[in-house]
């Protein structure tokens, strides 16, 4: 399949010029770059979403033209998102073949001859699920699963996975690019969009690197080394995470946040930890050992079950965010899509929407103020967007980040809580989210810092809290961060770990 | 070129079309239907006609717009509209059986309790939806049921009329010319417009509406404003429902108020404003509540059986609804995209 001098333009915007791409049958092609860099447009111009303003697709030598996603599914391209896009509430077997269910008697769905086929296509990639169960009953790697195995029981030549592992743990991203590897062993070809550099070593290669809507260039990935491929991403020496410098802990900092012995049902359990102002504070564990759930306890969304939290030595029952708000604290959720923007709103009124949310209904901040306050986020925080009032769910997950950002940093918080605020976004946006964060520290701001990426919390935290199965397993300063002591502490007695 | 576009891409537009084309339809066909003429100091005429028959459903809109911008819909405002006609008929009547033209209360504490009972059904819908968290489909039509069965408690299942003129009067009077109703429906359109547009109230509205769980992180206390936006849907059919009984002076249990409730989410719909929430428009909902009422007069006038009238009506929505859908815009907005490539050789 080969695409060449594809263009595609959206009002003030030209997402994509002169970009070409080849894809070969049994390759795993990866296409890189920072968000807004044209990645999605690119395959969504190829699977029929969008139809690109001039170029052209050639298909097994044939020229296509693809109007919509079912004509593009029809030629044999098949896509899988990060968010699975089948019906949960429909059986396994159902979503295998909805729409060309087998039929008996000509009107009637052969049930049995249906449930027996999913239950063969699944074995073929080692699947054991029951196919007369609900979707939603098995986990987001099994829905990932299933949804791949349609794609390739429609008889699809392309498979196309944008963002796939984003929800899925380690095991479960093994489990998938096993999978991947058999497709690509039978001849497939195959797109794979990821953030994780990793990942892209691991599995592809080729990769191609898009910039700005431009094609950068077509590489085979045992040729690229990983500083190289990131550079040619961003477009700049990419020298900005190694370069940051951990804030300077000067003396008699107050405490802003203090947790006594607090828990949380099924979620926390006898935690303490101490916020200071002007430190960041990271937390460092799996999935699910409690981080975003102490960070949730502190703002107030979850309610403590036993122990006590106090602000700036002031003991409080925080009930809602909205108590937390007021007591200055801040909360990036880890979810940006579902806790964090408001997408059909515009970027100015989701950048002043926890400001009022405080100052309350009756307190209106006049339309000329809320255009101050966002110009002036806009311009801090170096937001993309023609102007403050775009709505902030076509903005780049970068600079929808950034937006949320801005909107804690209207209210003046004494605390910022981030919960993966580098999650989803592009190489650069997450160097300018780490740099800004110590900004902010250095200004005297209390941070609590939290990812999944090791290597930030262990860059970026003057202390670091080490969660396991729920409960605090170490706390490690200055000094004494390094990543393997960490590791060690995540790990505890086990092995695997630890090597 | 670039003022047309701006022009047509205005979430007022569709409407504001489609209501043109009713009326121009008339204007050609039937002079006259539409001339207002100033008879005894007062405006008369078909115009007039339309839009003071549309304030009871106008109203009913106005607070319907906001609870659909939280994503909800509120079914019960038909029935409410009924309890409010029958609380307030019976205040007047107090203990009589006969209509007379006494009063058997002040006539400004019947409007007060009328209103007080129509907060009071809001607020018991918004209870369910917010506190127990129903959906609000079935929450509101639970009251949509027990609202008739109250009426008729009230009216003790028999139509109740009333002879008070003075109650006539806010209704059928007029004031500067026009008729009240239309004055009482522009005074609460403002009032809305001012408390959504003029407070922050109209972004929480929305930021509740397009993603709950975002505002609540956000420091939105959502809870509190569905109570709210619940009870003013409530005040909006007890007013609309004050208005109908001083209207006509009868209440009928089973009749009154049948059915408006989904007038009312017809011309939110026809307003611009969207079924799943977020951004919403009070004018717009109201020309919908006018276009919907100039449709019904229209087919009146031309003596359409009313077999054929629901359908001429149903095909009419279904054109403005489509012109307003999101696709039709794309459509429209790459249209005067490629004009203005085309213009760009010429220059």
């Amino acid at each position: 399949m080969q695409m060449s001098d594809i263009e595609m333009n959206f009002p003030g915007v030209r997402a994509l010029r002169e970009v070409d791409f080849t894809l070969r049958k049994g390759e795993v092609h990866c296409i890189m770059g920072e968000n807004g860099a044209g990645k999605s447009t690119l395959i969504k111009c190829l699977t029929g979403v969008y139809q690109m303003d001039s170029g052209t697709i050639l298909f097994d030598g044939n020229k296509i033209r693809p109007q919509s996603v079912s004509e593009s599914m029809k030629l044999g391209i098949s896509s899988v998102y990060q968010e699975v896009n089948l019906c949960p509430n429909l059986t396994v077997s159902e979503n295998l073949f909805i729409g060309r269910q087998p039929m008996k008697a000509g009107a009637l769905v052969d049930w049995p001859k249906m449930n027996r086929l999913s239950q063969k296509a699944l074995e073929r990639f080692n699947l054991n699920v029951n196919v007369t169960r609900n979707l939603d009953s098995y986990s987001v790697a099994v829905q990932q699963m299933v949804a791949i195995v349609r794609a390739v029981d429609v008889s699809a030549k392309v498979l196309i996975f944008d963002e796939p592992t984003s929800s899925l743990d380690k095991d479960e991203v093994e489990r998938l690019f096993d999978v991947i590897r058999k497709l690509k062993s039978e001849g497939m070809a195959i797109i794979f969009i990821t953030h994780f550099l990793d990942q892209v070593y691991q599995i592809s290669d080729r990769i191609t690197v898009l910039r700005n809507g431009e094609l950068v260039g077509e590489y085979l990935t045992e040729d690229l080394p990983r500083i190289d491929l990131v550079t040619k991403m961003v477009g700049r020496d990419f020298d900005q995470i190694t370069s940051l410098q951990k804030v300077a802990l000067a003396e008699g900092r107050d405490v802003v946040i203090e947790a006594s012995d607090i828990s949380v049902d099924a979620s926390i359990s006898h935690m303490d930890l101490t916020l200071r102002e002007g430190e960041i504070l990271g937390f460092a564990g799996l999935l699910g050992s409690g981080r975003s759930e102490t960070a949730r306890a502190l703002f107030g969304i979850d309610k403590i079950s036993s122990g006590a939290i106090s602000i700036k030595g002031g003991a409080v029952h925080l009930k809602s965010p909205i108590t937390a708000i007021k007591n200055k604290i801040a909360f990036c959720p880890e979810d940006r899509k579902r806790d964090g923007i408001i997408a059909d709103l515009t970027v100015r009124e989701n950048i002043i929407l926890a400001l009022q949310g405080r100052m309350g209904m009756f307190q209106y901040i006049s339309r000329k103020k809320q255009n101050e306050i966002a110009n002036k986020y806009i311009e801090l925080l170096g937001i993309a967007t023609p102007d403050a009032e775009k709505k902030i769910g076509e903005l780049s997950g970068g600079n929808q980040q950034k937006v949320i950002l801005a909107r804690w940093l209207a209210t003046e918080p004494d605390a910022l809580i981030l919960d993966e605020p580098t999650r989803g976004i592009d190489v650069g946006a997450k160097a300018e989210i780490m740099k800004l964060t110590l900004e902010l520290c250095e200004k005297g701001m209390a941070v609590a810092f939290i990812s999944s990426e090791l290597e930030e919390v262990v860059k970026l935290s003057n202390n670091i809290i080490v969660m396991r199965d729920r409960k605090k397993v170490a706390e490690i300063k200055g000094k004494d961060i390094d990543q393997d002591r960490i590791l060690e502490a995540i790990a505890g007695g086990d092995k695997e770990w630890q090597s | 070129m670039a003022v047309i576009r701006k022009i047509t891409l205005s979430s007022l537009f569709p409407p504001l079309l489609a209501l043109f084309l009713i009326l121009l339809f008339n204007a050609l066909v039937q002079p006259g239907f539409l001339n207002v003429e100033i008879r005894d100091g007062r405006l008369v005429g078909g115009l007039i006609t339309i839009l003071n028959r549309s304030v009871p459903v106008m109203l009913l809109s106005i607070g319907m717009t906001l609870v659909i911008a939280t994503g909800g819909t509120d079914l019960s405002v038909g029935s409410v509209l009924a309890v409010a006609s029958a609380v307030a008929i019976s205040l007047i009547r107090g203990g009589d059986v006969n209509p007379t033209a006494n009063t058997a209360m002040p006539l400004v504490f019947v409007i007060l309790i009328t209103m007080m009972v129509g907060i009071a059904c809001g607020l018991w819908n918004g209870f369910l939806v917010a506190k127990i968290g129903m959906p609000p489909v079935v929450a509101t039509l639970i009251l949509m049921v027990a609202g008739r069965g109250l009426t008729q408690n009230i009216t003790q299942e028999r139509s109740l009329t009333t002879g008070h003129l003075p109650f006539g009067e806010i209704a059928n009077g007029f004031t500067l010319g026009a008729p009240n109703q239309i004055w009482i429906a522009a005074g609460v359109l403002l009032l809305f417009w001012y408390f959504t547009r003029r407070t922050a109230f109209g972004l929480f509205i929305e930021s509740v509406g397009a993603n709950k769980s975002a505002a609540t992180h956000a420091g939105i206390r959502s809870t509190y404003i569905l109570f709210i936006i619940y009870a003013l849907s409530g005040l909006c059919a007890s007013i609309a429902g004050i208005l109908s009984a001083s209207n006509v002076l009868v209440i009928e249990p089973m009749n009154t108020g049948q059915n408006m409730e989904l007038d009312a989410i017809l011309a939110v719909v026809l307003g611009g404003t969207s079924m799943s929430g977020g951004k919403f428009n009070l004018g717009g909902s109201c020309i919908g509540a006018i276009i919907l009422m100039a449709l019904t007069q229209t087919m009146f006038f031309y003596g359409v059986p009313v077999e054929f009238s629901l359908s001429i009506k149903a095909v009419v929505i279904v054109i403005v609804v489509i012109i307003q859908s999101s696709t039709t815009q794309k459509f429209i907005a790459s249209h005067f995209k490629k004009l203005r490539k085309r213009e760009v050789p010429t220059q």
